[in-house]
Order: structure tokens, then C-alpha cells, then sequence
């Protein structure tokens, strides 16, 4: 046993040794991404979709421009299993940078690491990008500054279903007297949207029928039963995981038709559908960025970095699904808060702080999302001191049992009606921690 | 040679009745002491602190209550995470029920709750045991995870049950630096770790013990066998909330009820069983395998074999090494690191010569 504590103390200071020599040595001209990845647990899946996609889109920088204005972008993985203490264990072995090569932003792409890691973002000066998710409130820029959930936050989520719904009905007038039901994960990400619901319900006259479904969410009879009795004309789904397949195929044997039944953010993968087989024929969700690999970026990627045997899939096949195109799009966001952010402080490696500057001075117009090929894929968005989500669009995809279809334009979500309600919270944040928030008018 | 107790003898009852009765331990210990406030934290760095100090102290602490449960008294539990919880909600409720409360009795004051809500759950150990018991703390854990997420009071209305830590002000002074976060924990940990000490070898430590070995036996020689179960009950679930008000507080600064969910509570009979039930010592040596190994894993693949293989297929593997790592061990040693410590103490006691 005496060995076994040798062979232990040995392995940890050969350890220490070689952080502390990868800490030391230096590189120079390079901007490393820290990634807290995960590839292994039960969200694996969005994992490597999402990681593959993202580290492939950096190596086809790297390979197609030889960087940012020729700063090499570097990376390197640390797991996190979707696990809250290995995040921060993470972002603390990280956050110095690698190599002498200094971190330009995290992104977890995990909710609960997210918040963990909130307030020591902010005081190590370093980006947090939560794209697609994570606090609502720290859209205000102003009270969370190192804090981006970009282009959709979960409010806008279930206002632009609000708004698609209307579209469907003809006109927003239209929702007085219809009847939506919303069948949510037990979680606190399920319930976080609950109170915009309601707060909608009243607005425009329509009525609402919450149902909660129990983590993991793998038997839901009941409470399609009482979807059948109420017939709503809609069915919201906020599943995550095994939910959402459940909820296609009992909604199949309670008779609800899938195509009346909308899917958000986290039951709209390949994922979430595929496994319910014919039951998810019809299926509606929404998504922040189209499937598929017709567009110009993703070709540039298959050419590059594919067919070079350099991708990061294990799985080719992914090429072009949801977390993958999820990944493609938060590397584009990243590699252009750099870009501008190069275009202000030097073309030359930059700080946590200073990229912050191009995170919040982001701007895609339909122009410059044809420059970097991604036209369709990304939607137009613009930034603000005050405005850390930016676009706040959907589309709607439908499921044709092999494949997503895009079926509607972007349709926006009803920020201003949001902005005081995220206003409040954040306020109500920057009360309890003492922060005084920045004013805006005078940020450059 | 260096481990003598010869020369050493006790001339009064205060000297007998000492925790540590050598020079040599106690001298180890202050200097153990002097580097853990005096040295680390000037020397630290975030790293450090925040990744492995901090929760290193937290979990050694968690590791404690259970141990003064099981290891001492015998009753098992699954539950630890949920009075984990319960202490780290109780104590951020509290600091907004009652507004100017200082930090460190918002934690004496979860500790409280959650001793309270222990002894409701001790309650069937009066009639059940061993397995049985196991399930009913297995229903606290569930009970008390859905009962945070269901309802947001506790949660001072936040819809989604995310609690984030107050400002760590102890008497005008902030702790919210990585190194004032981790002198906080180390204070309120230490205290609990030698108030524990003394317990275990009091009248009540000896009677849980009683009540481990065999608890008919115990009751025919007079001890209240009621009393002795609920206490340990009680006392294990405050050090356990305390520890997750220091888990909620001063390591992650933010959680939400699932934070506190059944893989904790095993990470947490992981821990005593690895470090060994029945030991104040074993704790730490525990909580610093469960912290540790899998970091230095997991650098020294990422070091050592990145290219060689799939990052996916490193992570399941550096899994493998962790399992294999941990049931290679409970085969040469199953009472625990501690046992393995006290073995190394014999021999030290005789070097140079053969054990």
C-alpha cells in the first residue's frame, strides 16, 4: 500500500511540474479559447455537437486566414460532464490562459456552470457567453458587464413562440380565447419561463394550462390525459433529454396532432425527435440557426478541416445538425468580438477585458453575415452596452421524420414588453450584491 | 525512532484526558496549522484555492457529519446532500427573513434547521435498521430536492431555485477574495473538527459507539437508546448543513436544489468509506482522494496522451483508471486510508527497525 502512496505522489508532482511548465513557457501572437467541455454523461450528446462544431469552425480560421489578422486561435478541453463543481474546477485551471496565449471568453454551454462561475467571470474580467441560454436578466449589460446570453434569452424564447402562434392564428388579436398548454420540465430551467406565460396570458386573452412534468420525464400519460380533455390548440413542449421523445409518442397515443405541438430551444435537436419515430412527424421547434450544410461557412469547414481528416466529430455524420450548427455559430460570434475588438486595441493577442469590448460592439447585418457565410444560419444581430442578447429571433422548423425543414422566417420575440421585466431582476440582482450599474450613455 | 512515546507520561487528569497525548502529534499539528493560515493562503493561488482548497475543507466537513452518523453511531444514511441543502437554504432564507444577521450565525443558524429536519428523518431509526434505514434517508434526499424546486419561497422567490451567496462580510472585514474565501472556511471547519473530536471520545461518542456495535446490548447496560440515535442524528445533520452552507457560499457562490442531488450524497459515503468510517482523520484523508485523484487525472491525460487519443475516449477512460484505481484499493485496504495511516504511525514508531 506504501507504493500505492508513492506512485500516488509521484503522478501529483509530476503533475504540478507540468502545469507549472505549461504555465511558464511562452508562445505569444496566439488567443486561446478555454473550453469547458463535456463529452462524456448523459448530455454528451450536445457536447461534442456543440464543442466539434465550434472547434472546427476555430481550426478553419486558423487554416483558411491563419488566424485573427494573423493571431492564431488556440484551445484546449477541460471536462465537465455538465457537472457544476467540475466547471469550476475548469474555469479556474483555465482562465490564465494557456501558453502565455491569454483566454478571450468561456463558454459552458451548461446553465448551472454558468451561474457558478457568474460573479468570478466578472471579477476576473473575462467574457461569460451563454448563447441561447442562461440568466435572462443579464441581458442588462449594464449590471452584468462580463455577461453575453447571446441572441436568444429564455424570455424571448417563449414571447417569439407567443408571436408565431399569433402569426399562425392571424394576428395577435386573434389569441383572445384560445387555449395553450405548456408542458414543462420540473426543473428550475422548466419553470424559469412560467411568470413571462402568464404575464402574456393576460395580455393577449388567451388561456393558459401549465403542466409539469417530473424529471426525468420518461412517463407522461397524465398529463397528456389532461391535454386531451382540455384540447388546447397548442401544446408548448420545454423538455430536455428523454422528455421530449416521451412526450412525441404519447402525444401520438392520446390522438394530439405532433404539428400542433412546438418544440423550444432544448427539444429541437436531430436528438429530441429522431427517437419517436413516425410520432414526430409534423413536429414543430423552433431554433436560433437552421440545420443543415448548404451554407457557405459549413462547406468552407467540410473543405478545410473535414476532408483534411481534421474535424472533431467522432461521428461525421453530425456534420450539420443542431448542436453542430450551434457550435459553427458561437465560434463565428466569438472569432468576430475578437476581430473587432483587434480593430480597437492592435491586431496582437488581447485581454478578457478587451474582448468584452467586441463582444458588446458585436454587429451582424445581413452584409457582413454574406462576408463570413453565414447568411441564413446567423441571425442579424447588434449588441449594446445595455443589450447583451442582441437578436432575439427565431425560426420554425418542422420535422419530416428524417430531417428538420425550415418553415418560417425570423420571427422576433416582443423585447420591449420583456425589457422591464429583465430590468427589474437585474436591479433587483445589483441591490443584493451591491452593484452599481454601469450608465450606458457614457460606455464608447 | 521519530514516533516515541517513551518518557512521555501523564501527571494529571487534564494531560490524560488530551486528544493528541504526544508532543509529536500536537507539534505536527500546529505546524500543520501554521502553514494553513499562516503560509498557504500568502502562497496560493486561485487555482488553489478555489478548485481544490476550498472544496477539499467543505467536503472533509460533509465527510465528518456522516461519519459521526455512520461511521460512529452506525445508522446508515443516503441522505447527507439533502441536509446539505437544507442548511444552505435555510441559511440564505434566513439572512433575508432576518436582514443584518451575521454570516458566520447564518451558518450556525442553517446547521440548526438542518439538525432539525435530521431528527424528523432520524425518527424511523428507532425502528428500522441498516438497509431499511438507509431508504427511509434516501426519501429525505428526494423529499427535500423536490420540495426546494417546488416551491420558490425558499428560494426567496427566484422561479428557477437558484440561491447566490450574500456579501462574505464577517465583522466589517470581506471575505470574497478566493484566499478570505478559503481562511473562512478553514475557520469555521477547524472548530467543528475538534469540537467532533472531543465528542467522539465523551460520554455521548461512547454511547454511539454502543449503539454501533450492537444496539441491544447497549440498551441492557442503560443507554437511552432513543436519545443517543436522535442526537447523532441531530449533530450530523448540523455539521452537514453547515457544510453546505459553506458548499452554497464560500466554494461555488451560487447553487440550485439539484446541486444537492443523490450522486452527492454517495460522493459523500464515498468519502467515508474510502477514508474510513470511524475516523475524525479518515475524513480528510478521504475528501482529498475524491478531490484530488480525479485532477490530477485528468491533467495528466490532458498532458500526457492529448493527441494520442479522442478527447471523449480519454474522459471514459480516465474514468476507468478512477474506478479501477478506487476498488484495487478497498481490496488491499477496505478499513481505509486512516487504517492505512495508522500502519505507517507503527512503523514509524520502530524505524530502523523491521515492523
Amino acid at each position: 500500500m506504501k507504493n500505492h502512496l508513492h506512485t500516488l505522489k509521484g503522478a501529483v508532482v509530476l503533475a504540478l511540474g507540468l502545469a507549472a511548465a505549461s504555465a511558464t513557457a511562452q508562445a505569444g501572437g496566439e488567443q486561446y479559447f478555454p473550453l469547458q467541455s463535456y463529452r462524456v454523461g448523459p448530455y454528451a450528446a450536445g457536447g461534442t455537437g456543440f464543442f466539434g462544431g465550434f472547434i472546427d469552425y476555430l481550426q478553419y480560421v486558423n487554416i483558411k486566414e491563419g488566424g485573427v489578422n494573423g493571431v492564431k486561435l488556440t484551445w484546449s478541453e477541460c471536462e465537465t460532464e455538465y457537472v457544476v463543481e467540475k466547471g469550476v474546477e475548469c474555469y479556474e485551471r483555465l482562465k490564465k490562459g494557456l501558453n502565455g496565449a491569454p483566454a478571450a471568453a468561456t463558454n459552458p454551454l451548461s446553465v448551472g456552470i454558468a451561474y457558478a462561475t457568474l460573479e468570478r467571470s466578472t471579477a476576473d474580467k473575462l467574457p461569460l457567453i451563454t448563447i441561447n441560454h442562461g440568466r435572462t436578466d443579464s441581458t442588462d449589460g449594464s449590471v452584468f458587464p462580463y455577461v453575453f446570453p447571446l441572441q436568444l434569452n429564455p424570455y424571448s424564447e417563449v414571447s417569439a413562440i407567443i408571436n408565431y402562434i399569433g402569426q399562425k392564428s392571424g394576428g395577435l388579436a386573434k389569441l383572445k380565447g384560445k387555449k395553450i398548454a405548456v408542458l414543462y420540465h420540473g426543473s428550475p430551467y422548466g419553470k424559469e419561463t412560467n411568470p413571462i406565460l402568464e404575464l402574456l396570458s393576460k395580455k393577449y386573452g388567451f388561456q393558459l394550462v401549465s403542466l409539469e412534468v417530473p424529471h426525468p420525464g420518461n412517463e407522461q400519460q397524465s398529463q397528456w390525459l389532461t391535454i386531451r380533455q382540455q384540447k388546447p390548440d397548442w401544446v408548448i413542449l420545454r423538455g430536455w433529454g428523454v422528455m421530449n421523445p416521451v412526450a412525441l409518442k404519447t402525444a401520438q397515443k392520446t390522438g394530439y396532432p405532433a404539428d400542433h405541438i412546438i418544440g423550444n430551444i432544448w427539444s429541437n435537436s436531430e436528438e429530441d425527435a429522431a427517437p419517436a419515430g413516425a410520432a414526430a412527424k409534423g413536429f414543430i421547434s423552433i431554433t436560433t440557426h437552421p440545420s443543415g450544410s448548404q451554407f457557405p461557412v459549413l462547406q468552407g469547414i467540410k473543405k478545410t478541416v473535414l476532408d483534411a481528416g481534421k474535424g472533431n466529430l467522432a461521428d461525421p455524420k453530425r456534420f450539420g445538425t443542431v448542436y453542430y450548427n450551434l457550435g459553427v455559430v458561437n465560434g463565428i460570434l466569438n472569432v468576430e468580438a475578437v476581430r473587432l475588438a483587434q480593430a480597437k486595441f492592435g491586431k496582437k493577442p488581447l485581454t478578457g477585458e478587451q474582448v468584452r469590448w467586441g463582444f458588446e460592439h458585436l454587429h451582424f447585418d445581413d452584409k457582413r453575415l454574406k462576408e463570413v457565410g453565414a447568411l441564413g444560419l446567423l441571425q442579424p444581430l447588434q449588441l449594446s452596452c445595455a443589450d447583451h442578447e442582441g437578436g432575439g429571433a427565431v425560426r420554425f422548423q418542422q420535422w419530416d421524420g428524417q430531417q428538420w425543414k425550415v418553415i418560417s422566417p425570423w420571427v422576433q420575440a416582443d423585447r420591449k414588453l420583456l425589457r422591464p421585466i429583465i430590468e427589474d431582476s437585474s436591479h433587483k440582482y445589483a441591490k443584493e450584491k451591491g452593484i452599481t450599474p454601469r450608465d450606458c450613455s457614457k460606455e464608447s | 525512532m521519530f514516533y516515541q512515546e517513551s518518557g512521555q507520561f501523564s501527571t494529571r487528569y487534564r494531560q490524560d484526558g488530551r486528544a493528541l497525548r504526544l508532543w509529536q502529534q500536537r507539534a505536527a499539528l500546529w505546524a500543520l496549522l501554521a502553514l494553513a493560515f499562516g503560509l498557504l493562503p500568502f502562497i496560493g493561488n486561485d487555482y488553489w484555492f478555489s478548485a481544490i482548497l476550498i472544496p477539499f475543507l467543505v467536503l472533509s466537513l460533509a465527510g465528518l457529519g456522516l461519519n459521526l452518523l455512520t461511521g460512529y453511531a452506525g445508522q446508515l444514511s443516503l441522505g447527507s446532500a439533502a441536509f446539505m441543502a437544507v442548511g444552505a437554504f435555510a441559511s440564505y432564507k434566513l439572512q433575508f427573513l432576518l436582514p443584518g444577521l451575521p454570516l458566520l450565525l447564518s451558518f450556525v443558524a442553517g446547521g440548526v434547521v438542518a439538525a432539525a429536519v435530521g431528527v424528523v428523518f432520524g425518527l424511523p431509526s428507532l425502528r428500522i435498521k441498516g438497509f431499511y434505514l438507509l431508504v427511509s434517508t434516501l426519501a429525505a434526499q428526494f423529499f427535500v430536492e423536490w420540495l426546494l424546486t417546488k416551491f420558490a419561497w425558499f428560494s426567496n422567490g427566484n422561479e428557477s431555485g437558484v440561491i447566490t451567496a450574500p456579501p462574505l462580510l464577517v465583522a466589517g472585514h470581506d471575505f470574497g477574495s478566493p484566499a478570505g474565501r478559503y481562511l473562512l472556511t478553514l475557520s469555521v471547519v477547524l472548530p467543528l473538527f475538534v469540537l467532533a473530536a472531543n465528542l467522539v471520545r465523551s460520554s455521548l461518542g461512547r454511547n454511539w459507539m454502543a449503539v454501533r456495535d450492537m444496539d441491544t446490548a447497549a440498551a441492557v447496560i442503560g443507554i437511552p437508546i432513543l436519545r443517543t440515535k436522535l442526537l447523532a442524528f441531530a449533530i450530523s445533520s448540523f455539521i452537514l448543513g453547515v457544510a453546505g452552507s459553506l458548499w452554497a457560499f464560500t466554494y461555488l457562490g451560487t447553487v440550485e436544489p439539484h446541486g444537492f442531488d443523490l450522486s452527492r450524497s454517495f460522493q459523500v459515503l464515498f468519502i467515508i468509506i474510502l477514508g474510513g468510517m470511524g475516523s475524525i482523520l479518515g475524513n480528510f484523508l478521504g475528501a482529498a482522494f475524491i478531490v484530488l485523484l480525479p485532477i490530477v487525472l485528468s491533467i495528466l491525460s490532458g498532458s500526457l496522451l492529448s493527441g494520442v487519443l479522442p478527447a471523449g475516449q480519454l474522459e471514459n477512460l480516465q474514468k476507468i483508471i478512477f474506478g479501477v484505481l478506487i476498488i484495487l484499493f478497498l481490496i488491499k485496504e477496505p478499513d481505509g486510508l486512516a487504517r492505512l495511516w495508522q500502519g505507517w504511525r507503527a512503523r514509524a514508531r520502530l524505524w530502523p527497525l523491521r515492523f
